[in-house]
């Protein structure tokens, strides 16, 4: 595609003219706050500056959210009302159950594999010589997205029948040592443990580096004093470590929590949500979008606004105490 | 060869970029001067073909294009079915849209988001299009588009080589079939091979299985009725369809052909299923007309050459009904340009120059077989042309996407995978939307 700027000129001007005029509107607004009386002052200042940000929220989020609640209690094009029957659907249909499920397993598994693998190596690598290069290596798949380590690891998966040449990683491990090579992703329930093992992958470096730098963090003295007293290297990790690093350790596993609620990447690239390894946010795209069942997915979705509520209001009161 | 054809026909008019500047009285020009000067004007078009198929398009209506003045913006997704849903809920619809289902194109429809086509729209399908195909695009008495592409499903590839060293024949009726299968499977072979891994889509392959096979046990009015849904998904003659689709597809002798056992044809990618043929691992694979676009390089296609195909025996010869499928060219603007550009592609010119281009299906009279660019295309023309044929849409294109793009492809995966059929067209059924 050219660009043709002299073509676009217009619209530029346009551009221009429009941050223009959004100025001269704030500066005006600006000027009129200032001149109410100092009694209403903090009340105008208040309303102005907290109109817009206020009006986007309700735009962006609040609407849309009540919008999906409606919605959830309508049929599949959104004209009639069905009361509950989407829930229904949901806790009753075999295959939605499954993918409740699933999105359970992911939900327990994820936070604890992730927070333990991150300070079972944040532990190990702690002022050893290769600490910064161990760090750098578990950190780097951080830096691929969902969809990129979803399709190294299908390769890692990959299945070619016997006697052929295999080219996934793991069943030429498996052939190597004289066994069969398995369709990994096709044999629930276990295929979700694989997929599970990919986001480990992804998120065990987050969860070093944060534990790694609270770990850092445990003043000199206490670590000097358990020392003196005998402690051995386990009590050590168990009396004071741990108990030193809680917050962090929390903080990694609510992020991780609902970071995992909204897992949709892995599943679709991976799987596409065969063979019973859907989970909650890729059933309610393919419900929404692909089968224009708009009821079922807008359950799904109020569902998953549910079950992200509790971790949400846990975050939040774990940080004002923290702050006190 | 059909690149020089184009640049020789194009010549001229790429030499002057603007096109609206009166060489619309060159001779090129001339067979276009029906759809009117639609200078400085902009149609967009948004459809699934993708990639080379697409380039061709783009390259097949440019002279049109070029000599209306007018510009088309073309676009090609994967994510088709859920994207034209989010930009025309989005108020971001584009001016055409290729449905490759009519039940898509029926939903909006009914939301009042199409445009119904203009009158010469409407003439140009009746007069090219036998009653089959032109009815696919009416919902409830409007009709909304000629269809464009087609394609022929029932068809086995096979290689004619292979076929003659081993002294096999191919067969008329399905009991035939069948015995070949079993004759192959005795010399060492694998019969079939099959792949139905198609990412978002996994699991189509394995219904085209058995919409062909319903086609012929039911016949096309059983068939009607097992698309409406008059017919139970689980009844006890879809059972049995689908269980004489499994007699070949989930059994171990007869599949899956250097791949592995019968789960490996759900992690098969399909354009990958029939290609074990080229390397004598299998001898069969039912795939549609547009196969032939995916074997390897250098394959000869054709009746003596490395790959061919033939038509998918039912069990009485005299009768050959057709499973396929195709796309729809709906507007959501009427604008006299949009609806230019659906005479344009309403009308024999585009198929005909399409063809030209590389390989292409179309199903209207007046397409010129001798235009095909290889003998499969060739063939499939003159069946869809031939006023004899009983001719099918693809089923789960017609059903609810809820079934059709949802529990049909999953069902029919899960049951390569392993479950029973009963289980699977149960689920299915329970899937069926209520309203």
């Amino acid at each position: 595609m050219d660009f043709d700027f002299a073509g676009e000129l217009p619209k530029l001007v346009q551009l221009l003219t429009g941050i223009a005029a959004f100025l001269v509107v704030v500066a005006l607004i600006v000027l009129l706050v200032d001149s109410v009386p100092m009694r209403w002052r903090a009340w105008s200042h208040a309303t102005v500056l907290l109109t817009p940000a206020l009006a986007l929220l309700a735009i962006g989020l609040v609407i849309p959210a009540v919008r999906t609640t409606v919605l959830s209690f309508l049929d599949g094009d959104g004209r009639k009302w069905v009361g509950l029957d989407n829930y229904a659907w949901m806790f009753t249909q075999p295959d939605a159950l499954i993918v409740l499920r699933n999105t359970l397993i992911w939900v327990l598994l994820v936070p604890i594999l992730v927070t333990s693998v991150g300070l079972v190596y944040a532990v190990l690598v702690d002022r050893t010589r290769f600490e910064s290069i161990a760090k750098s290596l578990v950190f780097l798949p951080m830096a691929i997205s969902f969809v990129g380590a979803g399709i190294i690891w299908r390769f890692v998966y990959a299945y070619r029948s016997e006697g052929q040449e295999q080219i996934g990683l793991l069943n030429q491990i498996v052939v190597s040592l004289g066994g069969e090579p398995r369709q990994w992703l096709q044999e629930p329930p276990l295929n979700t443990l694989f997929l599970i093992v990919v986001m480990v992958w992804i998120q065990a470096g987050f969860a070093t580096v944060v534990l790694s730098a609270a770990i850092k963090g445990i003043p000199a003295e206490i670590i000097e004093a358990a020392r003196l007293d005998g402690a051995t290297p386990l009590q050590m990790f168990f009396r004071v470590t741990l108990p030193s690093i809680r917050s962090a350790v929390v903080v990694v596993m609510v992020t991780q929590s609902i970071g995992t609620l909204k897992l949709f990447d892995i599943v679709r690239t991976m799987t596409g949500g065969q063979f019973d390894t859907s989970v909650i946010a890729n059933e309610m795209y393919n419900q929404t979008f692909r089968y224009q069942e708009l009821g079922q997915g807008s359950a799904l979705a109020v569902f998953l606004f549910v079950l992200v509520t509790p971790i949400v209001i846990y975050q939040v009161r774990q940080r004002r105490e923290a702050v006190r | 060869m059909g690149l020089a054809l184009l640049a020789t026909a194009c010549a001229s008019s790429e030499t002057k970029p603007s096109a609206g500047d009166g060489n619309g009285t060159s001779a090129e020009c001339a067979a276009f001067t029906k759809y009117g000067k639609h200078d400085g004007k902009t149609v967009s078009i948004y459809s699934p073909i993708r990639d080379t198929e697409a380039d061709l398009f783009e390259k097949a209506w440019k002279p049109f294009a070029e000599c209306t003045g007018m510009k088309i913006t073309y676009e090609g997704t994967g994510e088709f079915e859920a994207q034209i849903q989010v930009r025309a809920d989005g108020g971001n619809p584009p001016d055409i849209a290729f449905f490759p289902q009519p039940g898509l194109l029926e939903r909006f429809a009914r939301a009042g988001k199409l445009k119904p086509a203009s009158a010469e729209v409407k003439k140009l399908t009746d007069e090219g299009w036998s009653a089959d195909w032109a009815k696919y695009a009416t919902v409830d008495g409007t009709f909304y588009g000629a269809p464009l592409g087609a394609s022929v499903k029932s068809f086995v590839w096979y290689s004619p080589k292979m076929f003659t060293e081993k002294g096999w024949a191919v067969p008329k009726t399905w009991d035939e079939l069948m015995t070949l299968t079993n004759t192959i499977a005795g010399s060492g072979v694998k019969p079939w091979c099959a792949g139905i891994e198609s990412g978002d889509a996994t699991g189509w392959p394995a219904t085209d299985w058995v919409e062909d096979i319903l086609l012929r046990e039911l016949g096309p009015e059983g068939y009607d009725d097992w698309v409406s849904h008059k017919t139970a998904f689980n009844d006890p003659k879809v059972v049995a369809a689908v269980d004489k689709v499994g007699a070949i597809l989930k059994n171990e002798k007869f599949v899956n052909g250097g791949y592995g056992p019968v789960k490996s044809i759900a992690s098969t990618a399909f354009q990958e299923g029939g290609v074990p043929i080229t390397e004598g691992k299998c001898a069969l694979h039912r795939q549609a007309s547009f196969y032939a676009n995916f074997w390897p390089e250098g394959t000869k296609v054709a009746q003596d050459g490395d790959v061919f195909a033939f038509y998918l025996p039912g069990n009485d010869p005299a009768k050959k009904p057709v499973l396929g499928a195709g796309e729809f060219v709906a507007a959501f603007t009427d604008r006299p340009e949009v609806q230019a550009v659906q005479a344009y592609l309403a009308s024999a010119e585009f198929p005909n120059a399409r063809m030209k281009l590389g390989t292409y299906v179309s199903a209207r009279k007046g397409v010129d077989p001798a235009n095909a660019q290889n003998p499969i295309d060739k063939l499939s023309i003159e069946m869809l042309q031939d006023p004899s044929t009983i001719f099918r849409f693809d089923g789960s294109d017609l059903m609810p996407a809820a079934v059709g793009a949802g529990t049909f492809w999953k069902g029919m995966t899960d049951w390569i995978n392993g479950k029973d059929t009963k289980t699977i067209l149960d689920y299915i059924e329970a899937s069926w939307p209520k309203s």
